[in-house]
């Protein structure tokens, strides 16, 4: 996300910074993401356990 | 609604989330089967029976993206993701219902058809926006989206049992389950509907931000596009590509297990279900990584590789698959994570050839491709597995001629793809607007940027 500063500033009308928004939303998606993945990886250990 | 543009100081990098929201939710279709044995014991179902609401979810999943795509690209993202918000959701607290009363038949109207509609639109629906504000990397902004659908399954799957243990797999707890996962789900999507903008005109926002350059090229409509050959070469290089993935993908466990059945190191259905579990994550990281990737080199090589690398992998399990298990899985993983990738790449491949004008609704009649594949992968597969076991093969032998089948498809593919070209100008839309005596060709390409 290196260039998400470029692509857009803080709004100049009202000074808000986007980042915090930014985090938020990818965090909503991100953390079921991740309880998605952590179940997989469990199952898929059983490859080499089971 | 018309569509909602982006205010100054607006981030790209809220709409890959905006997209993700619906993808995740949408994808827990391919979760369905959590749900298939509770509503077998409640409501005394077939196995036939209880496939049916995903069965024709799929169904509508293509049709409603075939014929919803030039809607979608009309009415805009948002719009799109109310609807596949609205019928996702509701698809779920009428199935509620279904199971509550115990009336089967609601639960394949909810899940199947209405929820159906929302499969469809909710999985174009970003698309085209996520195009737009990646000119430079369509590729990875598609692949990220696309990888959410797969994800989505990843999510529902341990989610919707734990849920079917907590509340039971009474009928009662299986109405329960069904009305929290459509809450849930119209909670969640919420986002990418109040998110998701479209860009402001590239003029304008190049003056405000110093964005990246206008996509440059041809624009086609959805209409015209399906009279170029492009289209439909595409449309022959996904079915294979997808064809070749679904045979590994639908017999992955018994697959592994019969290959090594009769060596010093057999497979236990525990570490079987551990392969599955593997390939689901070939398939999720081939989504983003190889669709980064063709933003590097380029769409055509890309699908060379599925389609090329993906030929010799199948011979390789072929050939020497059952005299080691590393390289068996090592090489139905590769497999899998091109059959991800080549669903991730396809709308970025679709732009570079139609333009962003209606990439959305273009990509939406190319999953036809999909529903294609979804059919003749398994088919393939199954029926030679089955007629092999009758003559009497076992172990690998039984998946031997599916193996030389899957090469040939993807071969057939590799062809095609090699036989895609730039679209024809006489295709494009000024063209195509001109020739028909319509004036105002320059507004519709404004309106479409």
């Amino acid at each position: 996300m290196s260039d998400s500063s470029r692509q857009s500033p803080p709004d100049a009308s009202t000074g808000k910074d986007p980042r915090p928004l930014i985090a938020f939303t990818w965090l909503w998606v991100g953390a079921p993401l991740a309880y998605g993945l952590y179940e997989l990886i469990r199952k898929a250990t059983q490859l080499f356990t089971g | 609604m018309s569509p909602p543009i982006a205010p100054v100081g607006w981030s790209r990098w809220l709409v890959p989330p905006a997209a993700l929201s619906v993808h995740l939710s949408i994808g827990q279709a391919y979760a369905w089967s959590v749900f298939k044995p509770p509503l077998e014991d409640a409501l005394g179902l077939s196995g036939t029976q209880s496939a049916l609401p995903f069965q024709l979810g799929i169904v509508m999943l293509g049709l409603s993206a075939a014929f919803g795509g030039t809607l979608v690209e009309r009415r805009g993202p948002r719009w799109a993701m109310t609807v596949a918000l609205v019928c996702f959701s509701s698809g779920f607290l009428l199935s509620a219902l279904g199971a509550a009363t115990q009336q089967f038949w609601l639960i394949v109207l909810g899940y199947g058809f209405v929820g159906g509609i929302g499969l469809g639109i909710g999985y174009i629906s970003p698309v085209s926006t996520l195009i737009k504000w990646f000119p430079d990397r369509p590729g990875m902004a598609t692949g990220i989206a696309i990888m959410g659908f797969g994800g989505g399954a990843l999510i529902a799957s341990p989610w919707s049992a734990q849920m079917l243990e907590s509340f039971g797999s009474d009928s009662k707890g299986i109405a329960l389950a069904f009305l929290v996962h459509g809450l849930s789900y119209a909670v969640f999507m919420l986002l990418g509907v109040l998110l998701v903008r479209v860009p402001r005109p590239r003029t304008e926002q190049q003056r405000a931000d110093g964005g990246p350059a206008t996509a440059a090229g041809p624009q086609v409509s959805a209409r015209q596009a399906l009279r170029t050959p492009q289209f439909w070469l595409l449309w022959v290089v996904l079915c294979m590509n997808v064809t070749a993935g679904i045979g590994i993908l639908e017999k992955a466990a018994p697959m592994i297990t019969d290959f090594f059945a009769d060596t010093s190191t057999p497979v236990s259905v525990t570490a079987a279900a551990g392969f599955v579990a593997l390939l689901s994550a070939a398939n999720m990281a081939g989504r983003i990584g190889w669709s980064s990737t063709s933003d590097l080199i380029g769409r055509k090589n890309i699908y060379r590789l599925y389609l090329g690398a993906g030929t010799l992998m199948y011979a390789l399990i072929a050939l020497v698959g059952d005299s080691s298990k590393p390289l068996f899985v090592l090489c139905a993983l590769v497999i899998l994570s091109f059959y991800g990738g080549g669903f991730a790449t396809i709308p970025a491949y679709l732009k570079d050839l139609f333009g962003t004008y209606q990439v959305g609704a273009i990509h939406g009649r190319l999953l036809t491709a999909w529903s294609t594949a979804g059919v003749l992968g398994p088919l393939i597969v199954n029926w030679i597995a089955d007629r092999q076991e009758e003559a009497g093969k076992d172990g690998a032998d039984l998946y031997g001629t599916s193996l030389l089948i899957m090469m040939g498809l993807l071969v057939i593919g590799f062809v095609a793809n090699e036989l895609v070209r730039p679209v024809h100008p006489s295709h494009h839309l000024g063209a195509v607007t001109a020739q028909k005596g319509a004036p105002d060709v320059r507004q519709q390409q404004a309106e479409s940027a």
